[in-house]
């Protein structure tokens, strides 16, 4: 059994909820990811979603834009995310690491090559933005073959036919995409997630992660009530950026964040 | 050779190039308009209305012109130019916005968002947008805004809302961007004109239908005034949507050689290029696989040509199968050169060519010498160069 599945199955009879932060690697520097993800565990994180910068990050809002810009800026790239990542599992073999990103940088190393990385990272799962389903087949082979988790996306648009697809090509969870438009816009509407996770649920028992629009504990809360789990990405972000002459405090503010949306998560 | 070229495949696929690679969420919509397209395409009372439009509105067929002097001046090949500059708005894509307009009109679309570089996209969407009666967001890159100021006023005149967006390089791949985020988030009421052969299927292979008007009419006309197929065909490549137009109808006459001409910028060797083809490698960006300038962990680099509207890090899908095939050449010019081209074709036949132009131009100065008199090269004139007046009184010294 995968490290995420085994995560949800262990909140699942447990009644709790999946609490997936989202922080871009390297932003806003290589020192900052490390500690962040360690402090992002013990402020309850279930599973860390670590951005890998690309150039043209087509389906990001400027929040995730401008967290690439500062990553690239200090040359971050695929390889040091995986470093990264190998870090990380020296001290924490427990807590799944899923990669986001885009297609690009893959293509770059090599599906094969990037597989074989990320197995020796011990990545559980890789979630590429760019790589619907039609276009993925080699990568859930390679994937799959080396036990990670291939990630999909499911929008408010999408059909059963594609629910259907992407629940038994996919595995560990499905993110659920919950507003039309790129991360960190608007406010989602409950009622509307609330009719699509039905719609979800009868076409795929994958576990669902709803995402885009989590902006704090009481949208976590509400929003995790209705899947299996919330994504938090630009709203962590935000802290960063607001406090980038002062990074121990855009550590303890994510901290802070994350600790108050588990609390009323489990609450 | 005897099959016949079909490209692409049913997912968009032009070997290993092209097909699908964008987001959940434009998936429908993409899935839709491609369904839209495939049923519009065959539908005789909607090419009876384009045809209509292309004739009475843009001014087709556009000319075939034998540049006698030119020809004589460079003592080789006969050089006709397809004049695409007098079409409506200057330029060949009109032909291409004109298409998508009434596309977007058949599916009841009310909003129109395009991309766009040197302006021409974007004045020639604007200008659709405004006979239709369509709301019209154009997206071009701060830079771009600033070094093509004049189209970005002809846009607000007809309008059209112009935004400035400051991501990334400034220039027409963040555009492209932006518009792709404003389509993923306005889909339900939006159609996205995408100006050139790139984007997610099936762009590529729509926009290269609606600008084959330029081939046919060339091949129609070379075939009416000397009686023969040309020997090749010139066009300048960025994203490459008047160089497929031109060659798509010739891919079948073997006899006939492509050769698409990039910007060389300050030279490939110097790596200030905008020369995916002759200088890049395979990679996915916007939509789709194809050349990219990247580096080498697949981020995309920025790109510099003297031309808005060559300054781009891809290529369209079908030029990078033409190019493995070996059925298409691509070479490419640096700015210094292309302006010898400007000024050349300015000063022996009287006509201005745009920037981007020129660079066709320059490589059939090139060409030209070494053919005999006899033979013949048809080169796209894209688009007509008032809208480079700015860039050209500023490079020579010349306050305007």
């Amino acid at each position: 059994m995968s490290r995420i599945t085994a995560t949800f199955e262990g909140l699942a009879k447990s009644g709790r909820k999946a609490l997936i932060p989202f922080i871009t690697a390297g932003d806003p520097n290589p020192d900052f990811t490390l500690p962040m993800m360690h402090a992002m565990v013990e402020a309850g994180a279930d599973v860390i979603e670590l951005g890998v910068p690309f150039s043209d990050p087509m389906a990001d809002g400027p929040v995730i834009q401008r967290a690439s810009e500062r990553a690239l800026a200090h040359k971050m790239s695929l390889r040091r995310v995986l470093g990264i990542a190998i870090e990380f599992r020296k001290t924490n073999q427990h807590t799944p690491v899923v990669l986001m990103g885009y297609v690009n940088p893959i293509e770059a190393m090599g599906y094969e090559d990037f597989a074989n990385a990320a197995q020796r990272a011990e990545i559980d799962g890789v979630l590429t933005v760019d790589l619907p389903i039609e276009e993925a087949v080699e990568n859930i082979i390679l994937l799959k073959a080396r036990d990670i988790d291939p990630i999909f996306l499911l929008a408010p648009n999408s059909t059963d036919e594609r629910i259907k697809i992407m629940g038994a090509a996919g595995s560990g969870y499905l993110y659920y995409v919950s507003l039309k438009g790129v991360t960190g816009a608007g406010h989602l509407d409950v009622a509307d997630v609330e009719a699509k996770l039905n719609q979800i649920r009868a076409n795929t028992s994958l576990p669902v992660a709803i995402g885009f629009g989590v902006k704090d504990a009481q949208i976590a809360k509400t929003v995790s009530g209705l899947g299996n789990g919330v994504v938090v990405g630009s709203a962590l972000i935000s802290k960063i950026e607001e406090n980038l002459d002062d990074l121990e405090r855009a550590k303890s503010e994510i901290v802070g964040l994350l600790s108050s949306m588990r609390e009323a998560m489990d609450s | 050779m005897t099959e016949k070229y079909n490209m692409p495949d049913e997912r968009g696929h032009f070997g290993p190039y092209g097909g699908m690679f964008v987001a959940e969420t434009l998936i429908p919509p993409i899935q839709e308009l491609n369904i839209a397209y495939q049923q519009y395409l065959n539908d005789p009372e909607f090419i009876a209305e384009l045809d209509a439009d292309l004739k009475y509105y843009v001014g087709r067929p556009s000319p075939l012109y034998h540049a006698e002097r030119w020809s004589r001046e460079l003592g080789g090949a006969q050089i006709y130019l397809k004049r695409e500059d007098l079409n409506h708005t200057g330029a060949h894509k009109i032909n291409n916005t004109v298409g998508q307009a009434l596309l977007a009109k058949r599916m009841g679309k009310t909003r129109i968002i395009a991309e766009t570089g040197a302006g021409q996209h974007g004045v020639a969407t604007a200008t659709v947008a405004a006979r239709l009666g369509l709301e019209c967001v154009i997206y071009m890159g701060a830079v771009d805004v600033v070094r093509q100021s004049l189209n970005v006023y002809r846009m607000k005149l007809l309008g059209a809302t112009v935004v400035a967006v400051e991501s990334g390089s400034k220039t027409l791949k963040d555009a492209l961007n932006e518009a792709l985020r404003d389509w993923v988030t306005n889909v339900d009421n939006t159609f996205y004109i995408i100006g050139t052969v790139a984007g997610p299927h099936p762009y590529p292979a729509m926009v290269r239908d609606f600008q084959a008007i330029i081939g046919r009419e060339a091949k129609q006309q070379c075939l009416d005034q000397t009686g023969r197929l040309p020997d090749t065909l010139v066009a300048c490549v960025g994203g490459g949507s008047n160089a497929i137009g031109l060659f798509y109808p010739f891919i079948d006459d073997h006899s006939v050689k492509l050769i698409g001409v990039e910007a060389a910028g300050d030279g490939v060797e110097t790596g200030r290029h905008s020369a995916p083809l002759c200088a890049g490698r395979p990679g996915v960006l916007h939509g789709n696989r194809t050349y990219l300038m990247e580096d080498d962990d697949g981020e995309i680099i920025e790109t510099h040509s003297i031309s808005a509207g060559l300054d781009y890090p891809g290529v369209g899908p079908e030029h990078a199968w033409l190019k493995d095939t070996g059925r298409a050449q691509y070479v490419n010019i640096t700015d210094t050169e292309a302006l010898e081209g400007f000024h050349a074709l300015t000063r022996l036949e009287g006509i201005i060519p745009a920037l981007e132009s020129s660079h066709a131009m320059a490589y059939t100065m090139k060409l030209a010498p070494t053919m005999s008199k006899d033979e013949i090269i048809i080169v796209s004139l894209s688009g007509r160069g008032d809208k480079d007046m700015q860039t050209m009184a500023q490079r020579e010294g010349i306050e305007l």
